[in-house]
């Protein structure tokens, strides 16, 4: 089988036709099927509003039996988000045990926003981020919001 | 003393009570008897143990454990079926699916099918449409979800739930789960949000035939894996399990250390290496803390800041508190972190402010490097014995080689040279005790007991250093060392044995007072 070539085209046409909210997708070369660019218009009700992050969402070859991954290119301060070059979001529905062959790359991207808009600290990566998410919640939004405008104002 | 017999007879003598209920009772009827009793899911012993089969305590710091091989394990979920079969009056394969499905509780399985019983059926993939034998069907109009293939012909499968896949998609689902993920009892629906669980007659149906044998093997492991009071021995490759009655809840009370047959010696409650006498959750909390060395980041948030307007780091290192950002030349207060300027007139707030705050940041600063400090003193001492454990082949192979040696050298004979290897033993298993003694101390509170503690830590310290130069010794004196040897070695068990009794008895009954919340 085509690696589920088939199954990808429907998904990135659907995507590109009728987009989840603040959302935008297009593919990094016209020639690989598998890496998706994002770009994510932060949330107006969080730290993150007026930003404009950019990630990367790879496909692997037995997509979609086997789970997408998802980073951001652009820095964020988010307990969900590792903060070193990587920036992988840790994503409950990524993980290999809970992802299922039928839920779809929409049901991710949109996910992913509402991480940005209401955080998981309890399934944090970045543990001192979430600590600081639940204990002093003004200073986190701070500085969310001055990366936002260091990193993702451009 | 007396406390401490109090507690090994009171372990004994539950077992003994579950023995002579059985006997009276009956199989089946005592388990329901003790459900009544304890409130607790699956209390009761799985094997048919006589008491002289289980390794039975003598010393606070040890707990009654037994190790059971593959063949008793197989023979423990025959017996679970066989009893649930006889009770439920269904066939025996039927029950094995069942009893999976409810993570081997016997009792909530019977309970709940005398309650409803084709509720149950249903749920574990037995409903009544499934009396014809589930089949793969061509449905005109399909498009499977998973591949979106839509040709005419198609092949596809639906369990009760009706969430319909073409079959090649369900097949290469399935196969996933069990090669990759190694699942096998509980797999989901393909579709998003169905938890109904792959029964096995689909499991049958849509596995491929290589993979049937792996399957089963995984849906053994799975009685092992649902048990509390069962654990698969961690080492590699090993096919033993370890029974043992302690429960999570207990584990603040006791740090259950038990062997296996290929002696491994590993910890019930967490599975890591035997970490005695340090509890689990403290074990957590300090690999945790070395782990991430978070000690020595914030002993860095002590002394530099970040720059108000661009974020890059500064380190302060005048006594000035005007500063300039190197990269951006904002010039700010180190104090308030507000903009210089605004500092010409309200100078004097600011340093009074200074003064407080100032000799607060200092304190902090102190605070912080105090506790560096004292973390790596206990950090070394873990990490010097750690290092040792890690030399365990070494010195053992070393060991090995002196014992041959001495044989040709002295004519002692094989049986007579064995003091060394014993040695060697002790020496490790009380480097591992050690080591684990540090991490323990770091977190209990400066008190009367913990001066006991260390005075306990000392002595055992003492004697595994005296034990320990005697490997360093030519092999040509060690035949006149003999005695001493086996003397300091007996010295070097005797001391890990106090210092463990003392500390488990004293954590039993809660008296140590620790600087972190054992949770
Ligand atoms: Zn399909
Ligand atoms: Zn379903
Ligand atoms: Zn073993
Ligand atoms: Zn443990
Ligand atoms: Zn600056
Ligand atoms: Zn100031």
């Amino acid at each position: 089988m085509a690696g589920g070539q088939k199954r990808i085209g429907k998904e990135l046409a659907e995507v590109t036709k009728d987009p989840p909210e603040g959302i935008t997708v297009s593919l990094v070369s016209e020639a690989d099927i598998y890496n998706w660019d994002i770009q994510l218009e932060g949330p107006e009700d969080s730290p993150y509003a007026g930003g404009t992050f950019k990630l990367l969402l790879a496909l692997p070859t037995d997509y979609p039996f086997k789970p997408p991954t998802l980073n951001f290119k652009t820095k964020v301060y988010h307990p969900n988000v590792s903060n070193d070059d990587k920036g992988s979001m840790c994503l409950g529905m990524l993980r290999s045990e809970e992802w299922k062959p039928s839920s779809k790359i929409s049901g991710v991207l949109r996910t992913a926003r509402n991480l940005l808009i209401e955080p998981n600290p309890d399934d944090a990566v970045e543990t001192q981020i979430a600590e600081q998410y639940k204990s002093s919640r003004k200073d986190f939004d701070k500085i969310a919001r001055d990366w936002t405008k260091k990193y993702a104002k451009a | 003393m007396d406390s401490e017999d109090e507690f090994i007879s009171g372990m004994s003598s539950d077992q003994e009570m579950d023995d002579d209920l059985e006997d009276s009772l009956g199989e089946g009827e005592w388990e329901y008897l003790l459900l009544c009793y304890f409130d607790d899911d699956d209390d009761q012993g799985l094997f048919d143990t006589q008491d002289k089969d289980i390794k039975s305590s003598h010393k606070p710091h040890e707990v009654d454990f037994k190790v059971i091989g593959p063949r008793e394990i197989q023979a423990a979920q025959d017996k679970h079926i066989e009893e649930a079969a006889l009770i439920l009056g269904l066939p025996t394969e039927t029950c094995a699916i069942l009893l999976r499905y409810f993570h081997w509780n016997k009792d909530r399985l019977i309970e709940s099918y005398m309650d409803r019983p084709e509720q149950v059926l249903e749920n574990a993939g037995f409903g009544p449409s499934s009396k014809s034998p589930p089949k793969a069907q061509v449905v005109p109009g399909f498009v499977c979800e998973i591949c979106c293939e839509d040709e005419p012909g198609l092949e596809t499968y639906a369990m009760k739930c009706g969430h319909r896949f073409c079959v090649d998609c369900y097949r290469q689902y399935l196969t996933q789960k069990i090669k990759d993920e190694g699942e096998a009892a509980r797999i989901q629906c393909p579709k998003e949000g169905c938890s109904r669980i792959v029964d096995s007659k689909s499991l049958d149906l849509m596995v491929p035939g290589d993979l049937h044998e792996r399957y089963q093997v995984l849906l053994t492991r799975t009685y092992v894996d649902d048990k509390e009071n069962l654990k698969w021995c961690p080492a590699p490759n090993c096919e033993y399990a370890v029974e043992c009655g302690i429960k999570k809840r207990q584990l603040n009370q006791i740090v259950p250390s038990v062997q296996c047959t290929c002696s491994h010696s590993f910890c019930f409650g967490c599975t890591l290496n035997e970490h005695q006498p340090t509890p689990c959750s403290l074990v957590k909390k300090w690999l945790k803390k070395c782990e991430d060395d978070s000690e020595t980041a914030n002993w860095i948030s002590a002394n530099t800041k970040e720059c108000p307007e661009c974020g890059s780091t500064i380190e302060k290192n005048g006594g000035c508190n005007h500063m300039t950002c190197r990269k951006c030349k904002h010039e700010f207060c180190w104090i308030c972190m507000g903009p210089w300027s605004e500092h010409g007139t309200s100078w004097y707030n600011c340093n009074r402010f200074e003064e407080k705050s100032g000799s607060e940041a200092r304190d902090a600063q102190a605070r912080s490097r105090q506790s560096l400090e004292r973390y790596l003193h206990y950090y070394n001492r873990y990490a010097n014995h750690e290092q040792s454990a890690k030399l365990d082949k070494d010195l053992y192979l070393k060991t090995e080689k002196k014992m041959t040696n001495l044989q040709t050298m002295s004519g002692m004979s094989w049986i007579e040279v064995q003091f060394l290897d014993q040695a060697s033993q002790i020496l490790q298993q009380c480097r591992q005790t050690l080591k684990w003694t540090y991490a323990f101390a770091f977190y209990l509170q400066r008190e009367n007991l913990a001066h006991i503690f260390e005075d306990n830590q000392k002595d055992l310290e003492m004697a595994v250093e005296n034990l320990s130069e005697m490997f360093e010794k030519p092999t040509s004196e060690l035949s006149g060392l003999k005695v001493d040897m086996i003397n300091r070695t007996a010295y070097c068990q005797k001391r890990r044995i106090i210092l463990l009794s003392d500390t488990a008895e004293n954590l039993r009954n809660g008296v140590w007072k620790f600087t972190v919340d054992l949770d």
